[in-house]
Protein backbone atom coordinates (compact mmCIF):
# COMPACT_ATOMS: atom_id res chain seq x y z
CA UNK A 1 0.00 0.00 0.00
CA UNK A 2 2.53 1.92 0.88
CA UNK A 3 4.73 1.27 -2.36
CA UNK A 4 2.03 2.05 -4.62
CA UNK A 5 1.31 5.16 -2.76
CA UNK A 6 5.09 6.01 -3.47
CA UNK A 7 4.90 5.50 -6.88
CA UNK A 8 2.10 7.47 -7.48
CA UNK A 9 3.65 10.41 -5.51
CA UNK A 10 6.93 9.39 -7.24
CA UNK A 11 5.33 9.76 -10.93
CA UNK A 12 3.08 12.50 -10.35
CA UNK A 13 6.36 14.75 -8.61
CA UNK A 14 7.29 16.97 -11.44
CA UNK A 15 3.74 17.78 -11.94
CA UNK A 16 3.39 18.60 -8.29
CA UNK A 17 6.60 20.71 -8.28
CA UNK A 18 5.61 22.84 -11.85
CA UNK A 19 1.92 23.24 -10.49
CA UNK A 20 3.23 24.92 -7.21
CA UNK A 21 6.26 26.48 -7.99
CA UNK A 22 5.03 27.62 -11.85
CA UNK A 23 0.88 27.89 -10.84
CA UNK A 24 -0.04 27.90 -7.61
CA UNK A 25 2.06 30.37 -6.16
CA UNK A 26 2.04 32.82 -8.81
CA UNK A 27 -1.43 32.60 -8.66
CA UNK A 28 -1.56 33.77 -5.11
CA UNK A 29 1.27 35.77 -5.23
CA UNK A 30 -0.89 38.24 -8.73
CA UNK A 31 -3.98 38.03 -6.09
CA UNK A 32 -2.12 39.94 -3.43
CA UNK A 33 -0.28 42.13 -5.54
CA UNK A 34 -2.98 43.03 -7.18
CA UNK A 35 -4.22 45.04 -3.51
CA UNK A 36 -0.89 46.42 -3.59
CA UNK A 37 1.46 49.67 -5.63
CA UNK A 38 4.54 47.60 -6.94
CA UNK A 39 7.22 48.87 -9.28
CA UNK A 40 9.43 45.82 -8.77
CA UNK A 41 12.36 48.22 -7.55
CA UNK A 42 10.92 48.88 -4.01
CA UNK A 43 8.58 46.71 -1.96
CA UNK A 44 4.71 46.55 -2.28
CA UNK A 45 2.86 49.02 -0.85
CA UNK A 46 -0.65 47.81 0.29
CA UNK A 47 -3.25 49.94 -0.93
CA UNK A 48 -6.47 48.02 -0.47
CA UNK A 49 -8.62 48.49 -3.14
CA UNK A 50 -7.04 51.13 -4.99
CA UNK A 51 -6.31 49.39 -7.75
CA UNK A 52 -9.73 47.77 -8.95
CA UNK A 53 -11.08 51.71 -8.50
CA UNK A 54 -8.69 52.76 -10.72
CA UNK A 55 -9.67 49.59 -13.06
CA UNK A 56 -13.57 50.19 -12.98
CA UNK A 57 -13.80 53.73 -12.39
CA UNK A 58 -10.96 55.75 -13.75
CA UNK A 59 -9.03 53.79 -16.28
CA UNK A 60 -9.72 55.11 -19.71
CA UNK A 61 -7.97 52.83 -21.77
CA UNK A 62 -9.09 49.52 -20.26
CA UNK A 63 -12.49 49.60 -21.72
CA UNK A 64 -11.42 49.90 -25.34
CA UNK A 65 -9.19 47.23 -24.73
CA UNK A 66 -12.22 44.90 -23.41
CA UNK A 67 -14.41 46.41 -25.99
CA UNK A 68 -11.60 45.57 -29.00
CA UNK A 69 -11.13 41.88 -26.95
CA UNK A 70 -14.97 41.12 -26.70
CA UNK A 71 -14.79 42.16 -30.88
CA UNK A 72 -12.56 39.02 -31.40
CA UNK A 73 -14.80 36.96 -29.36
CA UNK A 74 -18.15 38.71 -31.43
CA UNK A 75 -16.47 38.86 -35.14
CA UNK A 76 -12.85 37.36 -35.36
CA UNK A 77 -14.02 33.79 -33.55
CA UNK A 78 -17.31 33.04 -35.36
CA UNK A 79 -16.05 33.78 -38.67
CA UNK A 80 -13.22 31.67 -38.41
CA UNK A 81 -15.14 29.21 -37.22
CA UNK A 82 -17.54 29.32 -40.06
CA UNK A 83 -14.90 29.89 -42.64
CA UNK A 84 -13.03 26.54 -41.23
CA UNK A 85 -16.28 24.75 -41.63
CA UNK A 86 -17.09 25.92 -45.16
CA UNK A 87 -13.36 25.16 -46.15
CA UNK A 88 -13.64 21.48 -44.30
CA UNK A 89 -17.09 20.97 -46.09
CA UNK A 90 -15.79 21.94 -49.73
CA UNK A 91 -12.42 19.05 -48.84
CA UNK A 92 -14.73 16.64 -47.94
CA UNK A 93 -15.97 16.89 -51.14
CA UNK A 94 -12.92 17.11 -53.12
CA UNK A 95 -12.47 14.12 -55.11
CA UNK A 96 -9.03 14.90 -56.94
CA UNK A 97 -5.78 16.17 -54.93
CA UNK A 98 -7.83 16.20 -51.57
CA UNK A 99 -4.19 15.65 -49.97
CA UNK A 100 -2.76 18.91 -51.91
CA UNK A 101 -5.83 20.81 -50.73
CA UNK A 102 -5.70 19.74 -47.34
CA UNK A 103 -1.80 21.07 -47.41
CA UNK A 104 -2.25 24.02 -48.63
CA UNK A 105 -5.23 24.77 -46.05
CA UNK A 106 -3.56 23.76 -43.05
CA UNK A 107 0.09 24.87 -43.67
CA UNK A 108 -0.30 28.69 -42.75
CA UNK A 109 -1.52 27.77 -39.06
CA UNK A 110 1.88 26.68 -38.38
CA UNK A 111 3.83 29.66 -39.26
CA UNK A 112 5.17 31.89 -36.90
CA UNK A 113 2.99 34.29 -36.10
CA UNK A 114 5.31 37.10 -35.75
CA UNK A 115 6.47 36.29 -39.61
CA UNK A 116 2.51 35.66 -40.53
CA UNK A 117 2.36 38.99 -39.19
CA UNK A 118 5.22 41.03 -41.05
CA UNK A 119 4.30 39.84 -44.67
CA UNK A 120 0.38 40.42 -43.99
CA UNK A 121 1.50 44.22 -42.79
CA UNK A 122 3.38 44.32 -45.99
CA UNK A 123 0.83 42.47 -48.00
CA UNK A 124 -1.47 45.15 -46.94
CA UNK A 125 0.99 48.31 -46.75
CA UNK A 126 -1.23 51.18 -48.30
CA UNK A 127 0.70 52.70 -50.76
CA UNK A 128 2.69 49.91 -52.07
CA UNK A 129 1.59 46.54 -51.08
CA UNK A 130 0.17 44.49 -53.39
CA UNK A 131 -3.57 44.33 -52.19
CA UNK A 132 -4.02 47.31 -52.40
CA UNK A 133 -2.20 47.90 -55.85
CA UNK A 134 -4.30 44.84 -57.39
CA UNK A 135 -7.82 46.48 -55.93
CA UNK A 136 -6.23 49.89 -57.47
CA UNK A 137 -5.63 48.06 -61.25
CA UNK A 138 -9.36 46.87 -60.85
CA UNK A 139 -10.22 50.59 -60.17
CA UNK A 140 -10.97 50.03 -56.42
CA UNK A 141 -9.32 52.17 -53.69
CA UNK A 142 -7.89 50.19 -51.15
CA UNK A 143 -7.98 51.28 -47.38
CA UNK A 144 -5.48 51.88 -45.46
CA UNK A 145 -5.64 48.67 -43.56
CA UNK A 146 -3.33 48.49 -40.39
CA UNK A 147 -3.13 52.46 -40.69
CA UNK A 148 -6.26 53.06 -40.10
CA UNK A 149 -8.24 52.68 -36.53
CA UNK A 150 -11.72 51.31 -39.07
CA UNK A 151 -9.66 48.89 -41.06
CA UNK A 152 -6.88 47.49 -38.37
CA UNK A 153 -9.32 44.67 -36.72
CA UNK A 154 -10.64 43.68 -40.13
CA UNK A 155 -6.77 43.59 -41.04
CA UNK A 156 -6.07 40.76 -38.27
CA UNK A 157 -9.05 38.62 -39.26
CA UNK A 158 -7.78 38.29 -42.54
CA UNK A 159 -4.81 37.31 -40.67
CA UNK A 160 -6.71 35.15 -38.14
CA UNK A 161 -8.91 33.46 -41.45
CA UNK A 162 -5.82 32.57 -43.20
CA UNK A 163 -4.68 30.62 -40.04
CA UNK A 164 -7.70 28.19 -39.81
CA UNK A 165 -6.01 25.29 -40.24
CA UNK A 166 -6.37 23.20 -37.25
CA UNK A 167 -9.62 23.79 -36.45
CA UNK A 168 -10.52 23.11 -40.60
CA UNK A 169 -9.05 19.94 -39.73
CA UNK A 170 -10.72 18.97 -36.62
CA UNK A 171 -14.25 20.02 -38.73
CA UNK A 172 -12.51 17.74 -41.55
CA UNK A 173 -12.36 14.79 -39.63
CA UNK A 174 -15.57 14.98 -37.78
CA UNK A 175 -17.59 15.33 -40.91
CA UNK A 176 -15.92 12.85 -42.72
CA UNK A 177 -16.64 10.82 -39.54
CA UNK A 178 -20.58 11.38 -40.18
CA UNK A 179 -22.11 8.14 -40.94
CA UNK A 180 -23.25 7.70 -44.49
CA UNK A 181 -26.77 5.78 -43.60
CA UNK A 182 -27.28 8.99 -42.07
CA UNK A 183 -26.90 11.05 -45.06
CA UNK A 184 -28.05 8.21 -47.59
CA UNK A 185 -31.31 8.20 -46.09
CA UNK A 186 -31.88 11.54 -45.27
CA UNK A 187 -31.37 11.58 -49.36
CA UNK A 188 -33.92 9.01 -49.56
CA UNK A 189 -36.03 11.01 -47.70
CA UNK A 190 -35.94 14.14 -50.37
CA UNK A 191 -33.63 16.27 -48.50
CA UNK A 192 -31.24 18.32 -50.86
CA UNK A 193 -27.87 19.30 -49.67
CA UNK A 194 -28.85 22.16 -47.72
CA UNK A 195 -31.41 20.43 -45.19
CA UNK A 196 -29.07 17.32 -45.22
CA UNK A 197 -26.13 19.85 -43.96
CA UNK A 198 -28.65 21.68 -41.14
CA UNK A 199 -30.05 18.39 -39.94
CA UNK A 200 -27.59 15.58 -40.73
CA UNK A 201 -24.27 16.85 -40.88
CA UNK A 202 -24.43 19.98 -38.28
CA UNK A 203 -25.87 17.83 -35.34
CA UNK A 204 -23.51 15.03 -35.53
CA UNK A 205 -20.76 17.77 -35.77
CA UNK A 206 -22.39 20.13 -33.13
CA UNK A 207 -19.52 18.96 -30.43
CA UNK A 208 -16.13 19.58 -32.52
CA UNK A 209 -18.56 23.02 -32.88
CA UNK A 210 -18.50 23.84 -29.66
CA UNK A 211 -15.11 22.43 -28.91
CA UNK A 212 -13.68 25.24 -31.56
CA UNK A 213 -15.41 27.52 -30.06
CA UNK A 214 -14.37 27.22 -26.91
CA UNK A 215 -10.92 26.87 -27.66
CA UNK A 216 -11.25 30.19 -30.34
CA UNK A 217 -12.91 32.67 -27.05
CA UNK A 218 -9.84 31.35 -24.77
CA UNK A 219 -7.47 31.97 -27.73
CA UNK A 220 -9.51 35.35 -28.02
CA UNK A 221 -9.05 36.41 -24.50
CA UNK A 222 -5.04 35.97 -25.09
CA UNK A 223 -4.86 37.32 -28.46
CA UNK A 224 -1.41 38.90 -28.12
CA UNK A 225 1.12 38.30 -30.90
CA UNK A 226 -0.58 39.34 -33.99
CA UNK A 227 -1.60 42.40 -32.46
CA UNK A 228 1.22 43.58 -31.17
CA UNK A 229 3.84 43.09 -33.99
CA UNK A 230 1.16 45.07 -36.61
CA UNK A 231 0.79 48.01 -33.95
CA UNK A 232 4.82 48.67 -33.77
CA UNK A 233 5.52 47.44 -37.44
CA UNK A 234 3.04 49.52 -38.51
CA UNK A 235 3.62 52.58 -36.05
CA UNK A 236 7.32 52.21 -37.08
CA UNK A 237 6.11 53.27 -40.63
CA UNK A 238 3.95 55.63 -39.85
CA UNK A 239 6.50 57.80 -37.96
CA UNK A 240 9.80 57.57 -39.88
CA UNK A 241 11.77 58.97 -36.38
CA UNK A 242 11.60 58.98 -33.01
CA UNK A 243 8.38 58.91 -30.32
CA UNK A 244 7.65 55.27 -31.63
CA UNK A 245 7.14 53.60 -28.47
CA UNK A 246 4.37 55.89 -27.41
CA UNK A 247 2.63 55.93 -30.61
CA UNK A 248 3.30 51.83 -30.37
CA UNK A 249 0.27 50.76 -28.32
CA UNK A 250 -2.97 50.06 -29.89
CA UNK A 251 -1.71 51.63 -33.20
CA UNK A 252 -3.40 53.33 -34.62
CA UNK A 253 -5.45 55.10 -32.34
CA UNK A 254 -5.98 52.38 -29.76
CA UNK A 255 -7.71 50.01 -31.90
CA UNK A 256 -5.69 47.36 -31.26
CA UNK A 257 -5.44 47.83 -27.52
CA UNK A 258 -6.70 44.19 -26.98
CA UNK A 259 -6.33 43.34 -22.75
CA UNK A 260 -3.71 41.68 -23.00
CA UNK A 261 -1.50 44.11 -24.67
CA UNK A 262 -2.60 46.55 -21.93
CA UNK A 263 -1.94 44.35 -19.50
CA UNK A 264 1.26 44.07 -20.59
CA UNK A 265 2.19 47.72 -21.27
CA UNK A 266 1.06 48.45 -17.36
CA UNK A 267 3.16 45.40 -16.00
CA UNK A 268 6.12 45.13 -18.36
CA UNK A 269 6.81 48.83 -19.87
CA UNK A 270 4.95 51.27 -17.38
CA UNK A 271 6.25 49.01 -14.29
CA UNK A 272 3.15 49.09 -12.36
CA UNK A 273 2.84 45.73 -11.59
CA UNK A 274 0.00 45.87 -8.77
CA UNK A 275 -2.13 47.04 -11.21
CA UNK A 276 -1.34 44.96 -14.14
CA UNK A 277 -1.95 42.09 -11.41
CA UNK A 278 -5.51 43.38 -10.69
CA UNK A 279 -6.25 43.45 -14.59
CA UNK A 280 -4.55 39.77 -14.36
CA UNK A 281 -7.32 38.86 -11.39
CA UNK A 282 -10.03 40.43 -13.96
CA UNK A 283 -9.04 38.34 -16.40
CA UNK A 284 -8.90 35.45 -14.75
CA UNK A 285 -12.72 35.55 -13.27
CA UNK A 286 -13.91 36.54 -17.14
CA UNK A 287 -12.17 33.14 -18.48
CA UNK A 288 -13.49 31.11 -15.91
CA UNK A 289 -16.91 32.10 -16.13
CA UNK A 290 -16.90 32.46 -19.75
CA UNK A 291 -16.00 28.83 -19.55
CA UNK A 292 -18.73 27.60 -17.80
CA UNK A 293 -20.85 29.45 -19.30
CA UNK A 294 -20.05 28.07 -22.40
CA UNK A 295 -20.01 24.23 -21.06
CA UNK A 296 -23.35 24.93 -19.08
CA UNK A 297 -25.15 26.02 -22.43
CA UNK A 298 -23.81 23.53 -24.79
CA UNK A 299 -26.65 20.94 -23.37
CA UNK A 300 -28.77 22.98 -25.31
CA UNK A 301 -27.77 22.77 -28.68
CA UNK A 302 -24.92 20.22 -28.72
CA UNK A 303 -25.91 16.13 -29.70
CA UNK A 304 -23.61 13.69 -28.53
CA UNK A 305 -24.19 10.90 -30.53
CA UNK A 306 -25.77 7.84 -28.50
CA UNK A 307 -25.94 10.35 -25.63
CA UNK A 308 -29.06 10.19 -23.97
CA UNK A 309 -31.15 14.05 -24.21
CA UNK B 1 -10.99 13.30 -74.19
CA UNK B 2 -8.75 13.79 -71.34
CA UNK B 3 -8.49 17.26 -71.70
CA UNK B 4 -12.29 17.93 -71.15
CA UNK B 5 -12.17 15.57 -68.27
CA UNK B 6 -9.81 17.46 -66.33
CA UNK B 7 -11.49 20.69 -67.50
CA UNK B 8 -14.37 19.41 -65.96
CA UNK B 9 -12.21 18.43 -62.57
CA UNK B 10 -11.12 21.74 -62.41
CA UNK B 11 -15.20 23.10 -62.60
CA UNK B 12 -16.04 20.42 -60.19
CA UNK B 13 -13.99 21.97 -57.83
CA UNK B 14 -13.31 25.50 -58.85
CA UNK B 15 -14.57 27.12 -55.52
CA UNK B 16 -11.63 25.03 -54.02
CA UNK B 17 -8.90 26.26 -56.22
CA UNK B 18 -10.58 29.75 -55.62
CA UNK B 19 -9.80 29.22 -52.10
CA UNK B 20 -6.28 27.51 -52.42
CA UNK B 21 -4.78 30.15 -54.46
CA UNK B 22 -5.79 32.84 -52.00
CA UNK B 23 -4.49 31.00 -49.42
CA UNK B 24 -0.95 30.76 -51.59
CA UNK B 25 -0.85 34.09 -52.59
CA UNK B 26 0.11 35.41 -49.27
CA UNK B 27 3.65 33.65 -49.74
CA UNK B 28 3.80 33.95 -53.34
CA UNK B 29 3.92 37.91 -52.86
CA UNK B 30 6.33 37.48 -49.84
CA UNK B 31 8.87 35.57 -52.24
CA UNK B 32 8.06 37.78 -55.42
CA UNK B 33 8.91 40.70 -53.08
CA UNK B 34 11.95 38.83 -51.02
CA UNK B 35 13.62 38.92 -54.44
CA UNK B 36 13.03 42.41 -55.48
CA UNK B 37 15.69 45.52 -55.44
CA UNK B 38 14.63 47.71 -52.96
CA UNK B 39 13.31 50.67 -55.26
CA UNK B 40 10.91 47.83 -56.59
CA UNK B 41 9.48 46.43 -53.12
CA UNK B 42 9.01 50.16 -52.90
CA UNK B 43 7.14 50.61 -56.02
CA UNK B 44 3.66 49.27 -56.78
CA UNK B 45 5.21 46.50 -59.18
CA UNK B 46 4.37 43.02 -58.71
CA UNK B 47 7.19 41.02 -60.78
CA UNK B 48 10.84 41.69 -59.65
CA UNK B 49 13.10 42.53 -62.61
CA UNK B 50 15.76 41.79 -62.20
CA UNK B 51 15.55 38.56 -59.02
CA UNK B 52 17.84 39.73 -56.77
CA UNK B 53 18.50 36.19 -55.03
CA UNK B 54 21.32 37.99 -53.17
CA UNK B 55 18.69 39.52 -50.72
CA UNK B 56 19.23 35.83 -49.05
CA UNK B 57 22.66 36.16 -48.26
CA UNK B 58 22.41 39.90 -47.33
CA UNK B 59 19.79 39.47 -45.03
CA UNK B 60 22.96 37.29 -42.89
CA UNK B 61 25.22 40.46 -42.96
CA UNK B 62 22.26 42.90 -41.88
CA UNK B 63 21.08 40.83 -38.77
CA UNK B 64 22.70 37.42 -36.51
CA UNK B 65 20.47 35.42 -38.27
CA UNK B 66 22.07 32.13 -37.37
CA UNK B 67 22.60 33.22 -33.54
CA UNK B 68 18.88 34.22 -32.80
CA UNK B 69 18.07 30.38 -35.08
CA UNK B 70 20.79 28.66 -32.62
CA UNK B 71 19.05 30.69 -29.43
CA UNK B 72 15.14 29.27 -30.79
CA UNK B 73 17.43 26.08 -31.26
CA UNK B 74 18.49 25.74 -28.02
CA UNK B 75 15.21 26.90 -26.21
CA UNK B 76 13.24 24.30 -28.32
CA UNK B 77 15.45 21.31 -27.89
CA UNK B 78 16.23 22.16 -24.08
CA UNK B 79 12.45 22.57 -23.44
CA UNK B 80 11.22 19.79 -25.53
CA UNK B 81 13.48 17.10 -23.56
CA UNK B 82 12.49 18.32 -20.32
CA UNK B 83 8.66 18.27 -21.33
CA UNK B 84 8.77 14.65 -22.28
CA UNK B 85 10.90 13.61 -19.43
CA UNK B 86 8.69 15.55 -16.84
CA UNK B 87 5.53 14.80 -19.05
CA UNK B 88 5.49 11.04 -19.78
CA UNK B 89 5.59 9.93 -15.90
CA UNK B 90 2.85 12.50 -15.03
CA UNK B 91 0.28 11.24 -18.06
CA UNK B 92 0.85 7.39 -16.91
CA UNK B 93 -0.03 7.74 -13.53
CA UNK B 94 -3.32 9.38 -14.61
CA UNK B 95 -4.17 6.86 -17.21
CA UNK B 96 -2.66 3.80 -15.71
CA UNK B 97 -2.37 3.80 -11.97
CA UNK B 98 -5.05 3.62 -9.53
CA UNK B 99 -5.55 6.16 -6.55
CA UNK B 100 -7.91 7.98 -4.88
CA UNK B 101 -8.96 11.83 -6.53
CA UNK B 102 -7.14 10.98 -9.63
CA UNK B 103 -9.61 12.38 -12.00
CA UNK B 104 -10.25 15.51 -9.52
CA UNK B 105 -6.55 15.89 -9.42
CA UNK B 106 -6.90 15.73 -13.28
CA UNK B 107 -9.61 18.87 -13.56
CA UNK B 108 -7.19 20.43 -11.55
CA UNK B 109 -4.73 20.07 -14.90
CA UNK B 110 -7.70 20.77 -17.43
CA UNK B 111 -8.17 24.05 -15.42
CA UNK B 112 -4.57 25.25 -15.60
CA UNK B 113 -4.38 24.36 -19.49
CA UNK B 114 -7.55 26.87 -19.92
CA UNK B 115 -6.36 29.90 -17.77
CA UNK B 116 -5.01 32.41 -19.87
CA UNK B 117 -0.89 32.88 -19.14
CA UNK B 118 -1.49 36.38 -18.40
CA UNK B 119 -2.97 35.43 -15.35
CA UNK B 120 0.08 34.41 -13.41
CA UNK B 121 2.84 36.78 -15.79
CA UNK B 122 3.70 39.07 -12.85
CA UNK B 123 4.14 36.99 -10.11
CA UNK B 124 6.72 34.70 -12.64
CA UNK B 125 8.74 37.62 -14.14
CA UNK B 126 8.83 39.33 -10.47
CA UNK B 127 10.57 35.24 -9.01
CA UNK B 128 12.92 35.50 -12.54
CA UNK B 129 14.05 38.91 -11.54
CA UNK B 130 14.87 38.04 -8.38
CA UNK B 131 16.88 35.11 -9.55
CA UNK B 132 18.98 37.36 -11.67
CA UNK B 133 17.87 35.28 -14.76
CA UNK B 134 15.81 37.84 -16.83
CA UNK B 135 17.61 38.26 -19.81
CA UNK B 136 18.38 34.22 -20.30
CA UNK B 137 17.05 31.65 -21.80
CA UNK B 138 16.04 29.60 -18.34
CA UNK B 139 12.89 31.19 -17.51
CA UNK B 140 11.33 29.97 -20.75
CA UNK B 141 13.06 26.49 -20.44
CA UNK B 142 12.71 25.51 -16.90
CA UNK B 143 9.29 25.27 -16.64
CA UNK B 144 9.04 22.80 -18.94
CA UNK B 145 10.71 20.40 -17.10
CA UNK B 146 8.17 20.33 -14.68
CA UNK B 147 5.36 18.62 -16.90
CA UNK B 148 3.36 20.53 -19.11
CA UNK B 149 -0.60 20.67 -18.88
CA UNK B 150 -1.63 20.13 -23.06
CA UNK B 151 1.39 17.62 -22.97
CA UNK B 152 -0.21 15.81 -19.95
CA UNK B 153 -3.35 15.96 -21.67
CA UNK B 154 -2.28 14.71 -25.10
CA UNK B 155 -0.24 11.52 -23.41
CA UNK B 156 -2.82 10.57 -21.17
CA UNK B 157 -5.59 10.28 -23.90
CA UNK B 158 -3.28 7.91 -25.56
CA UNK B 159 -2.15 6.05 -22.57
CA UNK B 160 -5.57 4.96 -21.91
CA UNK B 161 -6.23 3.39 -25.08
CA UNK B 162 -3.22 0.72 -24.19
CA UNK B 163 -4.91 -2.54 -23.81
CA UNK B 164 -4.55 -4.00 -19.91
CA UNK B 165 -3.46 -7.10 -20.66
CA UNK B 166 0.14 -5.58 -22.06
CA UNK B 167 0.65 -4.40 -18.47
CA UNK B 168 -1.02 -6.68 -16.88
CA UNK B 169 1.72 -9.58 -18.71
CA UNK B 170 4.89 -7.51 -17.68
CA UNK B 171 2.88 -6.80 -13.94
CA UNK B 172 3.22 -10.88 -13.52
CA UNK B 173 6.83 -11.02 -15.25
CA UNK B 174 7.50 -9.00 -11.43
CA UNK B 175 8.26 -5.59 -13.42
CA UNK B 176 7.95 -2.39 -11.13
CA UNK B 177 5.49 0.95 -12.50
CA UNK B 178 8.69 2.39 -13.48
CA UNK B 179 10.08 -0.48 -15.79
CA UNK B 180 6.27 -0.91 -17.26
CA UNK B 181 6.59 2.36 -18.45
CA UNK B 182 10.11 2.52 -19.68
CA UNK B 183 9.72 -0.60 -21.86
CA UNK B 184 5.92 -1.31 -23.08
CA UNK B 185 4.20 2.20 -22.64
CA UNK B 186 7.06 4.19 -24.42
CA UNK B 187 7.42 1.41 -27.45
CA UNK B 188 3.48 1.41 -27.69
CA UNK B 189 3.23 5.03 -27.52
CA UNK B 190 5.92 6.37 -29.66
CA UNK B 191 3.74 8.30 -32.14
CA UNK B 192 2.09 9.98 -29.35
CA UNK B 193 5.25 11.45 -28.06
CA UNK B 194 6.46 12.24 -31.52
CA UNK B 195 3.21 14.46 -31.54
CA UNK B 196 4.03 15.98 -28.72
CA UNK B 197 7.40 16.63 -29.28
CA UNK B 198 6.78 18.23 -32.68
CA UNK B 199 3.89 20.39 -30.66
CA UNK B 200 6.61 21.46 -28.67
CA UNK B 201 8.84 22.44 -31.20
CA UNK B 202 6.69 23.79 -33.15
CA UNK B 203 5.05 26.32 -30.32
CA UNK B 204 8.77 27.16 -28.90
CA UNK B 205 10.09 28.15 -32.69
CA UNK B 206 6.79 30.71 -32.71
CA UNK B 207 6.81 31.65 -29.63
CA UNK B 208 6.69 35.32 -28.60
CA UNK B 209 5.12 36.62 -26.23
CA UNK B 210 7.64 34.97 -23.51
CA UNK B 211 10.89 35.85 -25.22
CA UNK B 212 9.41 39.17 -25.15
CA UNK B 213 9.02 38.87 -21.85
CA UNK B 214 12.52 37.91 -20.80
CA UNK B 215 14.83 38.41 -23.47
CA UNK B 216 13.62 42.11 -25.41
CA UNK B 217 16.81 43.79 -23.21
CA UNK B 218 19.43 41.02 -24.01
CA UNK B 219 19.88 41.10 -27.70
CA UNK B 220 22.67 38.07 -27.60
CA UNK B 221 20.02 36.02 -26.41
CA UNK B 222 17.41 37.15 -29.15
CA UNK B 223 15.28 34.15 -30.70
CA UNK B 224 14.14 33.97 -34.27
CA UNK B 225 10.64 35.43 -33.58
CA UNK B 226 11.98 38.57 -31.84
CA UNK B 227 14.67 39.58 -33.61
CA UNK B 228 12.47 39.06 -36.31
CA UNK B 229 10.10 41.42 -34.48
CA UNK B 230 12.80 43.74 -33.58
CA UNK B 231 14.13 43.31 -37.84
CA UNK B 232 13.02 46.59 -39.05
CA UNK B 233 13.40 48.51 -36.73
CA UNK B 234 17.87 47.82 -36.43
CA UNK B 235 18.72 49.16 -39.01
CA UNK B 236 15.77 50.92 -40.92
CA UNK B 237 15.98 47.99 -43.69
CA UNK B 238 14.12 47.46 -46.48
CA UNK B 239 11.16 45.45 -46.86
CA UNK B 240 12.55 42.91 -49.94
CA UNK B 241 15.24 42.17 -46.84
CA UNK B 242 12.11 41.41 -44.19
CA UNK B 243 10.40 39.55 -46.16
CA UNK B 244 13.62 37.48 -46.66
CA UNK B 245 13.65 37.04 -43.76
CA UNK B 246 10.40 36.38 -42.70
CA UNK B 247 10.67 33.34 -45.17
CA UNK B 248 13.58 32.35 -43.74
CA UNK B 249 12.38 32.09 -40.52
CA UNK B 250 9.24 30.34 -41.92
CA UNK B 251 11.34 27.50 -43.68
CA UNK B 252 12.35 25.03 -40.59
CA UNK B 253 8.45 24.98 -39.65
CA UNK B 254 7.52 24.32 -42.86
CA UNK B 255 10.27 21.84 -43.69
CA UNK B 256 9.70 20.23 -40.45
CA UNK B 257 5.76 19.79 -41.12
CA UNK B 258 7.18 17.73 -44.84
CA UNK B 259 9.70 15.57 -42.84
CA UNK B 260 6.81 14.75 -39.92
CA UNK B 261 4.01 14.02 -42.11
CA UNK B 262 6.29 10.58 -43.22
CA UNK B 263 7.37 10.01 -39.54
CA UNK B 264 3.90 10.34 -38.57
CA UNK B 265 1.93 7.85 -41.02
CA UNK B 266 4.77 5.87 -40.41
CA UNK B 267 4.57 5.65 -36.47
CA UNK B 268 0.75 5.21 -36.64
CA UNK B 269 0.97 1.97 -38.68
CA UNK B 270 3.99 1.03 -36.97
CA UNK B 271 2.35 0.31 -33.44
CA UNK B 272 -0.73 -1.87 -34.29
CA UNK B 273 -2.50 -1.00 -31.48
CA UNK B 274 -5.60 0.38 -31.79
CA UNK B 275 -7.50 2.18 -29.30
Amino acid sequence: MWRRRGTVLLFLSPWIVGFSVFFGYPLVMSAYLSFTSYDLLSSPRWIGLGNYRYLFREDPEIWTAVRNTLWLVAVLVPLQVLFAFGVATMLARAKQGAGFFRTVFYLPALVPPVAATLGFVYLLNPATGPVNTILDKLGIDGPLWFNDPTWSKPSLTLLGLWGIGNIMVIFLAAILDVPRHLTESAQLDGAGPLRRLRWVTLPTVSPVILFSVVIGVIAAMQYFTQAYVAAAVAAGQASQAGSVSTLELGYPEGSTMFYPILLYYNGFRFFQMGYASAMAMLMLGVAFALTLLILVNSRRWVHYQGAAR
Amino acid sequence: MRRRRFLLAVADHSLLIAAAALFLAPVVFILLTALMTNEQALSARLWPDPFQWSNFTEVFHQAPLWRWALNSFIYSSLATLGLLLSSIPVAYAFSRLRWRGRDAVFLVVLVTLMLPPQVTVVPLYVMWAKLDLVGSLWPLIIPNWFGDAFAIFLLRQFFLTIPEEYLDAARVDGCGELRILSTVVLRLAKPAIAAVALFSVLYTWNDFFLPLLYLSDNPDNWVASIGLSQFRSLHQVQWNLVMAATLLVMLPVIVLFFLAQKAFVEGVTLTGVKG
